[in-house]
């Protein structure tokens, strides 16, 4: 029986083994090659995705999981959050090889949608899953600062 | 400006095989309907067309991995050329290298952070030729002198009239290139120096770049492979029944390198890897494990070894010295780890090879590819992708991985492309690291606290040896990449000496961001500072006493300043410094610390200065400093590749092969030295003086010198 | 189907089968529960309560149980119970932080890696006990003592504490753990039963 769900707000479906993680589901399947493959275990969250609007590693994500929810990825991220963050992103220039940042950008916009203003201590907390083996973490601080200041403004 | 490649289009056409799903029209799809445009109308050279719809694209010969030849080469030829910088695009260069050779190597490569250095002149010169001919072509058209016509920011002028490039593409292309075009001065320059925004930022931020892994092919399969359990094994048998037994699972093969799974989608693969049942035969494999060849290393480093260095007579000196101390310092492996890891896609139609690939080494790794399918090097072709990363790992000497791939491209029989994916635990076990060194120190200081000696020997594996590299880079012994940083250490002892031992492993090595500087900046830097102690000296102007090159005497000073060097450090913490040059860049940094939770070094801040010439982008010399921190800092305090017992290694995934993390990363202050020399590499040089700067201060905080990296290490706790 | 490799001849071979050396690999299994009507034959009921206790607490001071009741923000992983990495925090409500809820890598349910290494732990309830709760570092008589108290066990009457410890299904989640993780000994059934016993003994405590 196919699995059915929302993907970035249009309907989709995946006929395929039901425990195959969403990951492989959107980049092998449904062409969505923005989500990303770096450990397979949930340790660094280069395949970050939204469902229902809260950061989740697709990794470890068995699509059965997913049947009518919501998943929202970096091809469709919207949103107040999304424009601040990819905006700051781009401003300061925070990828270097750019492998990790779709995970980056999804986890920072789950962040912001959480909390809007978060401290230093919070940035640390909510982005802890997220590897950059580039470590553009300095800018990744940045930016996240400036999505919120500019949400804000 | 927008980012191309070539296989963007072939992209979209894979993209819409997809049912059943309709995508949201984003971001993505508009950019890419912009970059595909139409062939270029203006080709003045092998870097530069300008497009009739007034795009300038530069064609990008190094891999662009996130360490910023794409943004530094485009801006070399984009300022040349008086381009407006909204108006460029990139595009990767095809595998040529009569076209796109690096002068350093003398083939199409990437490493020893030369990109820019290599091109400086080159780039120039191209955008220069083009701009001389798109001025040319004005000047016909409205009948006036060349020297009457100026460029500005795409546009050309006379009087009132004007035309942009992309309307002069067409007259531009029937001139001939100036024989050698003039180049600015540095004060004519409006580009280089200046923080232009990195061509590939917005497709890096919005999902829509295309790396290697997001490659699909019409038909394509999805390929995992399991390699032995030691390095030197060979399958003996494999019980695939399982395997097979996994939906979606299409064939088991055995494969030089070791067994491949094929299936229809990646889960598949990775389960029947997961699944195989293999009897391997381990008889010429490495058993030994780590302790054990560290143990080697430390045996060869108490012997003087094979002379790469000396000055004086050091026996006697540290014979007569007032002081001497001793230390030997152990290095594990590195697995380099970038984001993506190892992929290839190959693909043949009739006799032709298509390859994409983020190749480091473009034309030599499409040729080993295309030798082991019996492709003659004109029927192959490589789809050069941006790469997740590398930090050396994207290119073997021996070009392992392109020949893997191919293996296994042809153990399917050529009947399908096959995207050849490596897992994350491939990545970490699968050899290539950055060697394993022991390096011995003695040196001595007089009663004035003067250092009157330092003998130095260095212990471990030479990734060139056994390798097409061998004969280029072995010389009487010595591998220059083993001593380099510690050869050219930038003091003036009165008496020196370096020695090196060659220790032989089928473990497989390679350069690793820095290469040598990884562990020679650290020694050097580490003992020096203890040495500076032995005699009573300040670790700042003891070091600024023994230097004598002015730029690195000037990146020192510059970084005592940013920090305050000698002022008041906050209760509980302390402070370091460290001085390295490598690929002729200079870069210094002092790095404050506290105790962390964990026994190793918090670490607060770190102060960088860089010389590197004439700064072309100073935002990117500024990213790839801190990136080179923050690379550093992780595996000085947490990583190491150990291979147990039976040389099998035990780290498999980042759950234990721990990266640094943003709570984890320190802040960084760079200042760019302002420059007129000959522009050096970034990527790499500013790794090497972290790990000794953050040493130097957990010494001076806790009394205790690591001499064992990584800190994490139990033996330094 | 076995593929051997072709030409080799008397072969080394290694009894290696997959380079692959489960992280955390499961202790040896087996290890049970008394069942409560054992006690029994202690005749003080204080002594005959601490002993059943003191058989709940090879539950209590499982892996299983201990690594979501840590004393810092941190859980800890695994049977080795190794601070837990990636370095998550409890948040506000021991749900995660924001951006980095416990919901982010834990679904409803165990997910096998496809490495074939193990697996990420779920539970649809899965979360941290509340910092009151801790048991990391206790004694099996501090952790009694903090169960009891209805100031540090999240207001349960001890009725409830049988409930809770009989039928909860995250609790119930430590004798399903996933691969790559010993399961708590014996069964949750077993447990409630225990804790029933021990409650209508008088819910005594150990010393010390």
């Amino acid at each position: 029986m196919a699995t059915e769900f929302t993907l970035n707000g249009a309907s989709a479906s995946f006929d395929g083994d039901p425990d195959t993680p969403l990951l492989w589901v959107l980049r092998d399947h449904l062409g969505l090659t923005g989500t990303k493959y770096g450990c397979g275990i949930a340790q660094c969250g280069a395949c970050t995705v939204h469902l229902d609007g809260k950061n989740r590693r697709s990794c470890v994500t068995p699509v059965s999981t997913v049947a009518g929810r919501s998943v929202t990825t970096i091809e469709g991220v919207s949103g107040p959050e999304a424009e601040a963050v990819q905006s700051a992103w781009v401003a300061i220039d925070v990828p270097q090889c750019g492998f990790c940042q779709s995970g980056q950008v999804m986890s920072a916009v789950g962040l912001l949608k959480a909390r809007p203003r978060p401290s230093d201590d919070d940035i640390d907390a909510g982005m802890a899953g997220n590897i950059c083996r580039c470590a553009t973490y300095v800018r990744i601080r940045q930016a996240i600062k400036d999505a919120a200041e500019a949400m804000e403004g | 400006m927008n980012a191309v490649t070539p296989t963007r289009r072939s992209f979209l056409q894979t993209s819409g095989l997809i049912l059943g799903l309709s995508l949201p029209a984003g971001r993505a799809a508009a950019r890419a309907v912009a970059g595909g445009a139409p062939d270029a109308l203006f080709a003045p050279n092998a870097f530069v067309r300008v497009t009739p719809g007034n795009q300038v694209i530069i064609v990008i010969k190094n891999v662009e991995f996130g360490q910023g030849p794409a943004t530094g080469l485009a801006t070399l030829a984009a300022d040349e050329m008086d381009a407006d910088w909204s108006q460029i695009a990139v595009e990767m260069a095809p595998a040529n290298d009569a076209l796109y050779a690096n002068a350093a190597l003398h083939t199409m490569g990437t490493g020893g952070s030369t990109s820019i250095a290599t091109a400086f002149i080159q780039m120039r010169e191209a955008g220069a030729a083009a701009r001389a001919m798109l001025v040319e072509a004005a000047a016909r058209r409205w009948g006036v002198p060349v020297s009457q016509v100026t460029a500005s920011k795409g546009v050309v002028r006379h009087g009132d009239r004007a035309a942009t490039f992309g309307e002069l593409a067409n007259d531009a292309a029937a001139l001939s290139p100036p024989e050698k075009p003039v180049l600015k001065t540095p004060e004519q320059w409006t580009l280089i120096g200046t923080d232009v925004p990195k061509v590939d930022s917005a497709i890096k931020t919005d999902g829509s770049v295309q790396f290697t892994m997001d490659v699909r092919r019409p038909n394509m399969v999805h390929s995992a492979i399991l390699h032995p359990p030691a390095f030197g094994g060979k399958m003996a048998s494999v019980d695939d029944s399982a395997a097979m037994a996994v939906p979606g699972v299409l064939a088991v093969k055995p494969v030089p390198q070791g067994v491949a799974v094929y299936a229809r989608d990646t889960y598949a693969a990775m389960r029947g890897r997961a699944a195989l049942k293999v009897e391997w035969d381990l008889s010429a494999a490495e058993r030994r494990s780590s302790d054990e060849l560290l143990k080697v290393c430390a045996e060869a480093a108490a012997q003087p070894g094979v002379e790469a260095e000396a000055e004086g007579d050091v026996a006697s000196a540290l014979a007569g010295a007032a002081k001497t101390i001793e230390a030997t310092y152990y290095f594990p492996y590195l697995a380099h780890a970038p984001m993506e890891p190892l992929d290839a896609v190959i693909e043949m139609n009739g006799d032709s090879m298509e390859m994409w690939m983020g190749a480091q080494m473009q034309v030599a790794q499409l040729s080993a590819a295309a030798r082991v399918l019996g492709v003659p090097p004109e029927k192959a072709v490589l789809h050069q992708q941006y790469a997740g990363g590398s930090f050396g790992r994207r290119v073997e000497g021996t070009m392992a991985f392109p020949v893997e791939a191919a293996s296994v491209f042809k153990a399917y029989g050529g009947r399908a492309p096959v995207k050849h994916v490596w897992t994350r635990e491939n990545d970490l076990t699968g050899g290539y690291y950055r060697p394993i060194m022991v390096h011995r120190l003695r040196g001595g200081v007089d009663a004035a606290g003067r250092i009157v000696g330092w003998d130095q020997v260095i212990a471990g594996q030479s990734f060139a040896r056994g390798t097409p590299m061998e004969a280029m880079m072995i010389h009487d012994g010595i591998d220059g990449t083993m001593v380099e940083g510690a050869r050219e250490s930038g003091y003036a002892f009165p008496a020196h000496r370096l020695g090196a031992h060659i220790v032989d492993s089928r473990v497989p090595t390679l350069w690793w961001r820095s290469v040598g500087s990884t562990h020679t900046a650290y020694s050097v830097e580490t003992f020096l500072d203890r040495l500076l102690e032995l005699g009573g000296v300040d670790p700042v102007a003891g070091r600024l006493a023994l230097i004598e090159e002015d730029r690195r005497k000037g990146v020192l000073t510059r970084v005592a300043e940013m920090a305050d060097w000698g002022a008041a450090v906050p209760e509980g913490r302390a402070r370091g410094v460290a001085v390295h040059k490598s690929f002729g860049t200079y870069v210094a940094q002092i790095a404050e610390v506290s105790r962390g939770p964990e026994g190793v070094p918090r670490v607060h801040k770190v102060w960088c200065a860089v010389d590197c010439g004439v700064p072309v982008n100073p935002n990117v010399i500024r990213a790839q400093m801190e990136g080179g921190i923050g690379y550093g800092l992780g595996h000085a305090l947490y990583a190491e590749l150990v291979l147990g017992e039976g040389g099998v290694v035990q780290q498999h995934n980042f759950d234990s092969y721990r990266s640094l993390r943003i709570g984890e990363m320190p802040e960084v202050e760079v200042a760019v030295i302002a420059s007129r020399e000959e522009p050096t590499g970034v990527g790499e040089p500013g790794l090497p003086p972290i790990a000794p700067a953050v040493a130097n201060a957990w010494r001076k905080l806790t009394g205790k010198a690591v001499d064992r990296l990584p800190f994490i290490h139990g033996d330094n706790r | 189907m076995k593929i051997m490799a072709s030409g080799i001849a008397a072969l080394a071979l290694s009894a290696v089968a997959l380079p692959i050396a489960i992280v955390a690999a499961p202790r040896e299994g087996g290890e049970g529960l008394r069942p409560a009507s054992s006690f029994a034959t202690i005749g003080d009921p204080t002594q005959r309560s601490v002993a059943i206790f003191e058989e709940m607490g090879k539950v209590l001071q499982s892996p299983r149980c201990v690594n979501c009741h840590p004393r810092t923000d941190r859980p800890l992983q695994g049977d080795d119970q190794r601070p837990h990495d990636p370095p998550v925090t409890r948040g506000p409500d021991g749900h995660g932080a924001a951006g980095l809820e416990c919901s982010t890598c834990h679904g409803p349910a165990n997910v096998a890696f496809a490495n074939g290494e193990g697996s990420v732990p779920g539970n649809p309830q899965w979360h941290l006990a509340p910092i009151e709760m801790a048991w990391e570092g206790k004694s099996l008589a501090q952790i009694c003592e903090q169960i009891k108290d209805p100031a540090r066990n999240g207001g349960k009457s001890l009725d409830q504490i049988v409930e809770h410890n009989a039928h909860d299904s995250l609790v119930g989640w430590g004798w399903n753990p996933g691969a790559g993780r010993t399961p708590a000994p014996g069964t949750q059934a077993e447990f409630g039963a225990l804790t029933r016993a021990w409650v209508d003994s008088g819910a005594h405590c150990p010393a010390g």
